[in-house]
């Protein structure tokens, strides 16, 4: 019946069962020469792109967002088809009905939409209000089983960023199926699914499943509805490459459509997406020139897709992102390369198009990644800082050869693998809690249950440890039960019909924790141990400052004494973790990434024993602290990449930002550089890093004078932002971070 | 046998080809009019470090060399402390790390040919064209550092020569042919690089409390660098 859709297609096991790794390893053509054959912008393509660029002035002028419907709850079916221009669009959809208007999404939480919709001067509709009092949200169900403990936790910020008010987002649907087979054949195969299901003893986890099976092939039933507004026929799968990108893009934005998740990642699509590329250049269905302009039309569509955020939601998460991630490149179990020529057709939209943010492209990195693709991304590095790197070589024992990224970092079997999602526990605070007896050091009130405070004048390691032992082992548990109850009640009332619908029915998950404030803590216990650390208590008995005399080792110095505190701090929390069950069995993961919270974790703690004064921001994620770093740029990698990723499987991300100059005296020298530094960070097991080859005076001269620089992307922790999209307070929190500058 | 060091540098990518660990050795016996490191002058200051110190914090950068990176010595004046250098720099062979040797050429023949003979790169200064303006401007003998580098020719050690381009000194068309033809006469040069003047040093010589001799002059713009390189590309061609 797939006669024509799969014409000269390799067989194999794809053909039997749903196995997208199968099609693509029998399929692709690796490819391993240079960027030459890469074409420039259709007049076209740049019609389009005038147009989007225009729009996005307006949003910018409108303070962030163009419009709201206040009146449509966001899902598949409800707007009518939207177009950025209608006629010469190649591939179409939109979110709502206008490009850059932004839906209502109520499921997660209906306070976060009305405030959210307020923050713009627009007001939810009564319409929306109405439906919305006869209907559970997420946020409603969460707040309805929270105890006072993760109340209190919550409140004091010693964890922070729980997805419990909107959706929890980071699960990658693979919206490859659509293209490859069709929704009709999914549709079927999870029919068959629930039939089996429906055999079995009817306990509350079969019963469940049966009911997501449910929404599921309802979903997909929408997901054809959906692409037949806009004019397309979906129930089959796609024949050309054109249509393969409109398939797999209908399936992707049906899933936004549908979520607002805090990181909807696109997944690994442009190698799949190479196999139809080929197949038509071969039989001169399509021109190179014609491919590109696919891809950037299909790019432009990612650079459109929003969510309607809360101003405090984007103090976490700075700019606005989507966390549209695309993993490019990589190696295959065989040994053979999967950079194939629309590896570099999706990157090469960063010139065509412009710098952007989105979607955020990722480069698995393998040290035996062709030379001249390695040339060609730092290239891409150096000209827009837009891309980051995680290590393939450490990723594909654990995962394969068919993982995506989730978010910034986190690695995942595409269609087999999920993940619950959820915040970070704040170490640093948990530092000062331990020796406040559970006492918040800012307000003074009690969090955590009550201990003897420390006492004593200056601070004893051997003391201190002890007393973090006992506060770690209540924040874990915890945390983990506020992440049980969040995800308990988000399958309950948001679950994900179109994404889980491109899983497999039996998929593994995972619970995904995290951490902030890692080289605040490990400098803290540092200073206790090395230097002398006297605390400052107030009338109350409360510590809130210290008196450091002499010299201690700071993280980012390649010195052993406190990289290996960190690590063992790391690994005690984990450990501490684990000691609680999760819900669904999932299995516990860890991440040391903060995304852009680092500040916000900042304000929300007290002065620290490593000198930081209260109030002022972390490092991002797994980074050294601020101009701590005395050993240079590679000392700096070095401690990062000590820190453990069998611990820390969700990721520990590291942005990396240095002077061009100090690359080398020209490009070429400066691209050779470039790669030998991610070599030699791969080498040595480290996970991730966010390149950014900038000047401070680069960064000074934007935030002061914005008009020069519209497009100014940089990487902060896990993703790219627009520099301007930061608040002003984001952006010299940047300009505050190392530039390493070999000079 | 320990070594004056006056600082480490973990990333050095402008000091020799590829990523290098760069190590400036302290004491100099120029005094060279736009020195960018006043404070490795004397002799007697910087921190002792054994060979075997220095080899531990260079390993630790081993993944970072690739093929074409690895040590860079530099300074100060690297050959006033040649039977260190040349210690250090056999184990590094041993490691098979690369060696470079940033000089400028003056000092003891014999300790240098000590050290070139461990040496796979030599980027040596030629700071002025003429032997007047040697001793004016650096206090130093040029006869010295021809001598050197025909040493360098002798063992067949690849080499580079770098000249400071200080406009109204030595920005000169003339000067630089001269430069050139000099460093023509070397089969073994690979390269001629030149050199911006650059016055990020200033706040070092107030801190020391030295005038710095070029205090009036003009930083180097890239423009001239790009212009004269051309010439050096056609003399050399």
């Amino acid at each position: 019946m797939n006669n024509q859709a799969w014409e000269n297609f390799n067989s194999g096991n794809w053909q039997e069962e749903i196995d997208v790794r199968n099609f693509i390893l029998t399929n692709y053509t690796p490819y391993e020469g240079n960027e030459e054959f890469l074409s420039t912008p259709t007049e076209r393509t740049k019609m389009l792109l005038k147009k989007l660029n225009h729009l996005l002035e307006l949003e910018k002028e409108f303070g962030g967002v163009l419009d709201i419907d206040t009146q449509t709850v966001s899902s598949l079916k409800n707007y009518n088809p939207g177009y950025l221009n209608k006629e010469i669009e190649i591939i179409v959809g939109l979110q709502t009905d206008r490009p850059l208007k932004r839906g209502v999404n109520p499921f997660g939480g209906v306070n976060m939409t009305r405030k959210a919709c307020e923050a713009y001067g627009y007001k939810l509709s009564d319409k929306i209000e109405n439906e919305f009092r006869y209907r559970t949200t997420h946020n409603e169900g969460v707040f309805r089983v929270y105890n006072d403990q993760i109340k209190a936790a919550r409140h004091s910020g010693i964890i922070t960023g729980l997805p419990d008010a909107y959706g929890r987002g980071r699960i990658i649907g693979d919206y490859r199926r659509v293209a490859l087979y069709g929704v009709d054949k999914l549709i079927a195969e999870k029919e068959k699914d629930k039939t089996l299901v429906g055999d079995r003893n009817m306990d509350a986890d079969n019963i469940r499943l049966l009911e997501e099976l449910y929404q599921q092939i309802t979903f997909l039933g929408y997901l054809k509805d959906m692409a037949f507004m806009y004019g397309y026929d979906i129930s089959k799968p796609a024949s050309t490459a054109r249509e393969a990108v409109q398939w797999l893009y209908f399936a992707y934005l049906a899933a936004i459509k549908e979520q607002n998740g805090a990181a909807m990642s696109l997944g690994r699509v442009s190698t799949f997406l190479d196999i139809y590329f080929e197949r038509d250049l071969k039989t001169g269905v399509i021109t190179e020139q014609q491919a590109q302009e696919i891809f950037d039309d299909f790019v432009m569509k990612l650079r459109m897709a929003r969510q309607l955020r809360t101003p405090g939601y984007n103090e976490l998460f700075a700019g606005d992102p989507m966390w549209i991630t695309e993993a490019i490149g990589g190696m295959a179990e065989d040994g053979r390369t999967l950079v194939t020529k629309s590896s570099f057709r999706i990157l090469h939209t960063l010139y065509n198009l412009g710098p952007s943010a989105e979607p955020n492209l990722t480069i698995l990195w393998s040290n035996r990644l062709p030379q001249s693709f390695k040339r060609y991304i730092a290239k891409v590095s150096c000209d827009t800082a837009a891309i980051q790197y995680e290590n393939d070589d450490l990723m594909r024992p654990e995962f394969g050869d068919d993982y995506a990224i989730a978010c910034c970092v986190s690695a995942m079997k595409i269609g087999k693998d999920m993940q619950f999602f959820g915040a970070r526990a704040n170490l640093a605070k948990l530092l000062l809690m331990s020796l406040n007896g559970g006492r918040d050091e800012i307000s003074g009130q009690q969090v955590a249950p009550l201990h003897a405070p420390y006492e004593g004048e200056y601070l004893e390691y051997d003391r201190v440890l002890p007393l973090i032992n006992i506060y770690r082992e209540w924040l874990a548990k915890t945390y983990v039960n506020a992440m049980n109850i969040i995800h308990y009640m988000h399958d309950k009332y948001a679950y994900e019909k179109t994404q889980m619908a491109l899983h497999d029915t039996t998929v593994h998950r995972f619970m995904a924790f995290g951490i902030a404030g890692m080289s605040v803590l490990a400098d803290s216990l540092s200073a206790i141990k090395y230097a002398k650390v006297k605390c400052i208590r107030d009338e109350t008995g409360l510590i809130r400052d210290f008196e450091i005399s002499g010299e201690y080792p700071a993280f980012g110095n390649d010195d052993d004494r406190v990289d290996a505190i960190a690590k063992e701090q790391i690994s005690l929390f984990f450990e501490e973790l684990k000691k609680t069950p999760t819900y669904k069995n999932a299995e516990h993961t860890l991440s040391i990434l903060t995304i852009t919270s680092n500040v916000v974790y900042g304000r929300m703690t007290g002065t620290t024993p490593d000198g930081r004064k209260a109030g002022e921001p972390f490092a991002p994620g797994a980074n050294p602290m601020h101009n701590r770093e005395k050993n240079g740029a590679l000392a700096s990698l070095n401690s990062v990449a000590k820190l453990p990723y069998n611990l820390c499987k969700d990721g520990i991300s590291n942005t990396f930002t240095i002077v061009p100059q100090a690359l080398g005296h020209n490009k070429e020298e400066q691209y050779a550089n470039l790669t030998a530094i991610l070599d030699g960070y791969f080498m040595q097991k480290a996970h991730h890093i966010n390149v950014n080859v900038l000047n401070k005076e680069t960064l000074m001269d934007a935030y002061n004078n914005p008009d020069k620089y519209p497009n100014l992307t940089i990487r902060v922790s896990g993703y790219a932002v627009n520099f301007h999209r930061l608040s002003k307070k984001q952006q010299l929190e940047v300009i505050s971070r190392t530039f390493h500058e070999a000079l | 046998m320990k070594g004056r060091i006056h600082s480490l540098q973990s990333l050095g990518a402008v000091d020799g080809p590829g990523i290098r660990y760069v190590i400036f050795m302290q004491g100099c016996t120029l005094r060279c009019a736009y020195c960018h490191n006043p404070d490795t002058w004397a002799v007697t200051s910087g921190e002792e470090y054994s060979v075997d110190e220095l080899l531990t914090k260079i390993l630790r950068y081993k993944p970072y060399f690739a093929v074409n990176g690895g040590v860079t010595v530099s300074g100060g004046e690297p050959l006033l402390q040649w039977a260190f250098i040349a210690e250090l720099f056999r184990r590094l062979h041993e490691e098979g790390i690369h060696t470079c040797l940033d000089t400028a050429g003056v000092g003891d023949l014999d300790g240098a040919r000590e050290v070139l003979l461990l040496t796979d790169l030599v980027m040596c200064d030629l700071k002025f064209s003429n032997e007047a303006d040697y001793l004016h401007y650096c206090q130093g003998n040029m006869n010295t550092v021809i001598s050197f580098l025909k040493l360098t020719e002798a063992l067949g050690i690849p080499l580079w020569i770098r000249h400071v381009v200080v406009p109204k000194l030595t920005d000169s068309k003339e000067n630089i042919l001269t430069i050139s033809s000099i460093a023509a006469q070397f089969p073994n040069l690979q390269k001629l690089q030149l050199l911006p003047f650059k016055k990020a040093c200033i706040s070092k010589y107030n801190a020391m409390g030295i005038h710095f001799p070029l205090s009036d002059y003009d930083e180097c713009p890239d423009s001239s660098i790009e212009r004269l390189s051309k010439v050096v590309t056609s003399a050399l061609a």
